[in-house]
């Protein structure tokens, strides 16, 4: 047997192992602690859990990274979803008046689904994922990744693979976290271009002129489009999907060669006419990331969270190197039965430290040290330092933060003194 | 600054049309004999930081059942570093008011108390104009029966026909006028929001449409003052007045919940978006001035870089008129509207408004403004509301809004599971058609699919056990196993009938709500047909439901001009064989119960398939109203009937 088989049945024999000796908890804190610039921001977030046989357990919330860790390795959560930071503790959230106890502020969130690309992708469809599709992630956190940083002002995000099929965006500027419901969804909205369900062909309609954003999208697509949709997918090979692709064009015969027509006489022209962009639109309705908006309004909607676990595939859910976007294969993400056996492999040219059941519950420090020590032995242990990077880089906007405070408050208390 | 809004009840018992049943003090003043009331009492549970108020009201009526019951706002502040003196004077009832009363009931209507704070204050001027003049103590002139702009404390607040009603009116007013200018702003409300769904909201229609309704029933709009030419009607002054009081009755009436607040600001900002729209250019400055609303300008050097940009993401036009044009630079959080639909450049999360649209900025300041008003308004609500004379009045005023929401049901139990294929065809709408042959043909809805159609089934009579049932049995035709079902699906279903969570009791989708909210993706068949298909899959599925070719174009042209309740009442005169359905269209469950109506009496059908199970007497009932309510309800109700 391989290091990658992962069987679900062993999952409630792997999660203790993992919780107790591999999960980055006190990265994990500090990144939801955001630096402890706001009061409460850690204990009023709202965590939920899904146990054994499906029972979700909702508004879970902790006071300290030990509380977390101590419920965490208690119940064994399947799965971790991450929800908002809320007006009161959410584990008490029957204790105040209905009404009272509210959603505050969350992390702008993004979801893509491989399944939403049914229409557009050959290879594999729901849940099953291949190299040829991932191709369309890959687009996706390109164009999102490029328009959220320089259209919308934000830096700090945190792509993660989902552990199946997908990926998560966490946008986690201090002004991401306060957006509004509506603004959310005005974010969501702006970044979506393929829009209709099953009752629509032409999911993608562009009109003139062609918005800036747009613009840089498709060149995000237009890189990838010849090697992914015309050679990976195959899009003009047959004949049912060449059929796909010309119902996208015009539906009447005679309009389709007209515009053909048009097409190619304005082609030899030299000018192209306003208005015609289908084949802008057909790239994008093959390529173009389709989001689910839904999980992006809401400020009180739960995703899963980094360092889940897949329950299916047994996939960590891992945050993704955009500097080596490329090269990420979902397939290469270790299950946690590959990092729990790389634990269990005897350590070379390093003295061998047993954990010893008597030190279980004593300091925390060499606790703390000893997973650090454990996930560093584990091919976790890259993905564990992407989030480090990341939470340096939010940790610079805070110390900024805290600096312009105690700055405001220096002069005030100097103008204070003048007086 | 905190608007507080004090409701004070004078005496009981308006002429005409309302007989309250109590003694006047009764449950409003404790102590003060009859027709005295303690007014410090209101003042201080008002205000938070306890400001101490001077104040006295005494109160010339004697006989309780003859006065007449008036109104009145005062404005508290919690902000500290003012001193407050409370004045009273009283003074005669405008006359304009006085006639319209029965002589005999003139001399208690004659008296009634201004109460104004004198206030000194620091900062903040520049958002209040009525302060910044040292105007704000004054009375009304005995008499004064002229009432032109000038001579007025409020002149400075109406000398704009547009306003971000940021004061509340001072002035004193009757229960009736309290009740006809919140029924007529309501009026109007309901205009804008049926027009807003039937037409784009710059057409020529929706401008014309909303004109005539403005003159109907007198509300300001695109003129100018102007006093010298002869007014028909009410003069300019008393639909400025007119405009801004009702306003705040129905901050009162909608502040309430979420959804009340979100529909009442939704209209009003839409009221707004036209009003404004119609200014002409100077009397747009003149307003931006007023309000003291100042925005940013992108440099030339910046445009000239942005030149293109800029020109791509608007319909700003030319590079020379991007040149000439003032671009405003604001945070992208207050032009959503304008970043939701990509038009308009976004940079470092910021967006570059043209001068043309800088509409969307005000409108965004309305919005916010509004939307914190409310929350505050909320919060004084409970003393308001301890009046037993309003709380009525404000709570139908909120409930009209919606016409009927269709979560009544008067129908529970009368539908069987099998008749749902039957009526499917005959008397659903195109949306829970296409819906329910979907879950028919795949076993499967998705979230926004089982939402939508599974409130509809509970409108149209399904019970809690009927829906598990039914969506259990499809369910487990498809991929889904029993098991799965009661884990995964049966929860959301108790939801939605209230049982499960915080245990609202969902009321059916409107067709407002299926045609803006939540669109559909991959994978869903929810939705608006006529909104949100192709025009050609949906002359194809209207082709196979067999409306003919004509009756074809006939929608479609509909859905071209984006009226979709339009095309969709075409569809069922077409599909009913009708001329004139004789009604508006706007939510799926009315079509249904028109369509059951129709087809021989709605009950008789259900018998027909189903004949033991219920006799006549189960049918339409009335929810009891309370006693008091009843007759004041009546005339509301019929404005409403048809809205």
């Amino acid at each position: 047997m391989t290091s990658a088989d992962y069987d679900p049945a062993c999952l409630p024999d792997l999660l203790p192992l993992y919780y107790r000796r591999l999960f980055p908890f006190s990265q994990y804190y500090r990144w939801l602690n955001y630096g402890g610039v706001q009061k409460n921001y850690f204990q009023h977030r709202e965590f939920s859990f899904t146990l054994k046989d499906d029972i979700y357990v909702r508004y879970q919330s902790f006071s300290t990274q030990g509380e977390l860790e101590k419920e965490m390795q208690k119940m064994n959560p399947y799965k971790i979803d991450i929800g908002a930071v809320y007006s009161h503790r959410p584990n008490q959230h029957n204790t105040v008046k209905s009404g009272t106890f509210q959603a505050l502020e969350k992390e702008l969130v993004f979801d893509i689904d491989m399944t939403d690309y049914d229409d557009v992708r050959s290879c594999c469809s729901a849940a099953d994922i291949c190299h040829k599709c991932w191709t369309l992630m890959t687009i996706a956190i390109h164009i999102l990744d490029r328009a959220l940083r320089e259209d919308f002002g934000f830096h700090h995000l945190l792509w993660v693979y989902s552990g199946r099929r997908g990926v998560h965006c966490w946008v986690c500027d201090e002004a991401a976290r306060k957006l509004s419901v509506a603004a959310r969804s005005a974010v969501a909205e702006y970044l979506s271009l393929v829009k209709g369900g099953d009752e629509t062909v032409r999911k993608v309609v562009l009109s003139d002129p062609i918005h800036p954003f747009i613009g840089e999208s498709l060149a995000v697509v237009k890189r990838y489009f010849p090697q992914y949709a015309l050679h990976s997918q195959d899009v003009l090979g047959n004949k049912v999907s060449v059929d796909k692709v010309l119902a996208l064009s015009e539906k009447n015969p005679e309009k389709r060669w007209s515009r053909l027509e048009t097409h190619a006489f304005n082609k030899q022209k030299g000018n192209v006419k306003k208005g015609q962009y289908f084949e802008k639109e057909i790239m994008l309705q093959y390529c173009y990331p389709r989001l689910d908006v839904n999980v992006s309004k809401g400020v009180n909607h739960l995703l899963k969270s980094p360092f889940s676990v897949h329950p299916k595939t047994g996939r960590i859910s891992v945050p993704i190197d955009l500097k080596q976007l490329d090269k990420f294969d979902p397939f290469d993400v270790p299950t946690i039965s590959l990092i729990c056996e790389e634990l269990d492999r005897p350590r070379v040219g390093e003295e061998d430290e047993q954990v010893d059941s008597k030190e279980k519950g004593s300091d925390m420090d060499t606790m703390e040290r000893r997973r650090i020590r454990d996930y560093k032995r584990t091919s976790l242990a890259k993905y564990v330092k992407i989030l480090d990077q990341f939470l340096d880089g939010v940790a610079q906007s805070h110390k900024g933060e805290l600096l312009k405070r105690s700055g405001e408050l220096k002069t005030r208390m100097g103008s204070a003194l003048v007086e | 600054m905190l608007i507080l809004l004090v409701i004070i009840i004078i005496g009981t018992g308006g002429p005409g049309r309302y007989r309250w049943p109590w003694p006047v003090p009764v449950g409003l003043a404790g102590t003060g004999g009859p027709g005295r009331y303690r007014w410090a009492q209101y003042g201080q549970s008002l205000c938070p930081n306890n400001l101490q108020k001077k104040s006295h009201i005494s109160s010339s009526s004697s006989s309780p059942t003859r006065a007449t019951s008036y109104l009145a706002w005062t404005r508290g502040s919690t902000d500290d570093g003012y001193t407050e003196t409370a004045s009273i004077a009283a003074v005669p009832a405008r006359r304009d008011e006085a006639k319209r009363r029965p002589a005999s009931s003139f001399f208690f209507s004659s008296f009634f108390f201004v109460f104004f704070f004198k206030q000194k204050k620091k900062g903040e001027r520049k958002e209040n104009p009525l302060r910044s003049d040292r105007s704000v103590t004054r009375t009304m002139q005995f008499g004064s029966r002229q009432r032109k702009l000038i001579a007025n404390p409020q002149t400075e607040l109406y000398r704009h026909c547009l306003q971000f009603y940021a004061q509340p009116p001072l002035e004193n007013i009757s229960l009736t006028e309290f009740e006809t200018f919140a029924v007529e702003r309501l009026k109007l409300l309901k205009t804008v929001e049926n027009l807003g769904v039937s037409y784009v909201k710059s057409s020529d229609q929706y401008t014309n449409k909303l004109d005539s309704e403005f003159s109907n029933l007198h509300f300001p709009y695109k003129t100018e003052v102007d006093d010298k030419k002869p007014h028909i009607g009410p003069s300019e002054y008393e639909k400025r007045r007119k405009d801004h009081i009702s306003h705040f009755i129905l901050r009162l009436a909608y502040c309430q919940t979420e959804d009340l607040r979100r529909w009442f600001i939704q209209q009003e900002v839409d009221l707004f978006r036209y009003r404004f729209n119609c200014l002409n250019s100077k009397s747009k400055t003149q307003f931006l001035h007023h309000n003291n609303l100042h925005y940013d300008t992108v440099s030339l050097e910046e445009k000239k870089v942005l030149s293109e940009k800029l020109i791509n993401s608007s319909y700003a036009g030319s590079a020379c008129k991007v040149e000439e044009q003032d671009f405003y630079k604001v945070p992208f959080q207050d032009a959503l509207d304008l970043v939701r639909t990509r038009k308009v450049y976004l940079k470092a999360g910021y967006v570059y408004i043209p001068h043309q649209d800088i509409v969307i900025i005000v409108l965004n300041d309305f919005r916010t403004r509004l939307s914190k008003a409310l929350a505050l308004t909320a919060r004084s609500l409970p003393t308001v509301l301890s009046d037993e004379r309003l709380q009525p009045l404000l709570s139908h005023l909120s409930h009209a809004y919606v016409g009927q929401d269709y979560s009544i049901q008067k129908s529970v139990g009368k539908i069987s599971l099998e008749q749902i294929d039957l009526l499917a065809g005959k008397s659903f709408p195109l949306c829970m058609r296409q819906l329910h042959q979907s879950l028919r043909e795949t076993h499967h809805l998705r979230h926004g699919g089982r939402m939508q159609y599974g409130l509809f089934l509970k409108g149209i009579g399904l019970t809690l056990e009927q829906a598990l049932q039914f969506w259990r049995s499809e369910f487990t035709k498809g991929k889904v196993d029993m098991d799965k079902f009661d884990k995964a699906y049966a929860y959301s279903i108790r939801h939605m009938f209230g049982k499960e969570g915080k245990r609202t009791d969902y009321t059916p989708y409107s067709c407002m709500k299926v045609i803006l909210s939540n669109p559909p993706s991959q994978g869903d068949h929810h939705g608006c047909p006529f909104r949100h298909s192709d025009a050609e899959l949906l002359k194809q599925k209207l082709q196979s439901y067999k409306v003919s070719p004509s009756g074809i174009a006939q929608i479609l042209d509909l859905v071209k001009g984006m009226h979709y309740q339009l095309a969709c009442q075409k569809y069922f005169e077409l599909t009913h064989n009708i001329e004139d359905s004789g009604f508006s269209l706007n939510h799926p469950n009315q079509y249904f119960l028109e369509s059951q109506k129709l087809l021989g009496g709605g009950r008789e059908v259900k018998r027909e398939v189903d004949p033991p199970q219920r006799g006549p007497d189960a049918a339409v009932k009335q929810p009891p109203n309370p006693q008091a309510l009843a007759e004041m309800t009546e005339d509301l109700d019929a404005y409403f009937q048809d809205g």
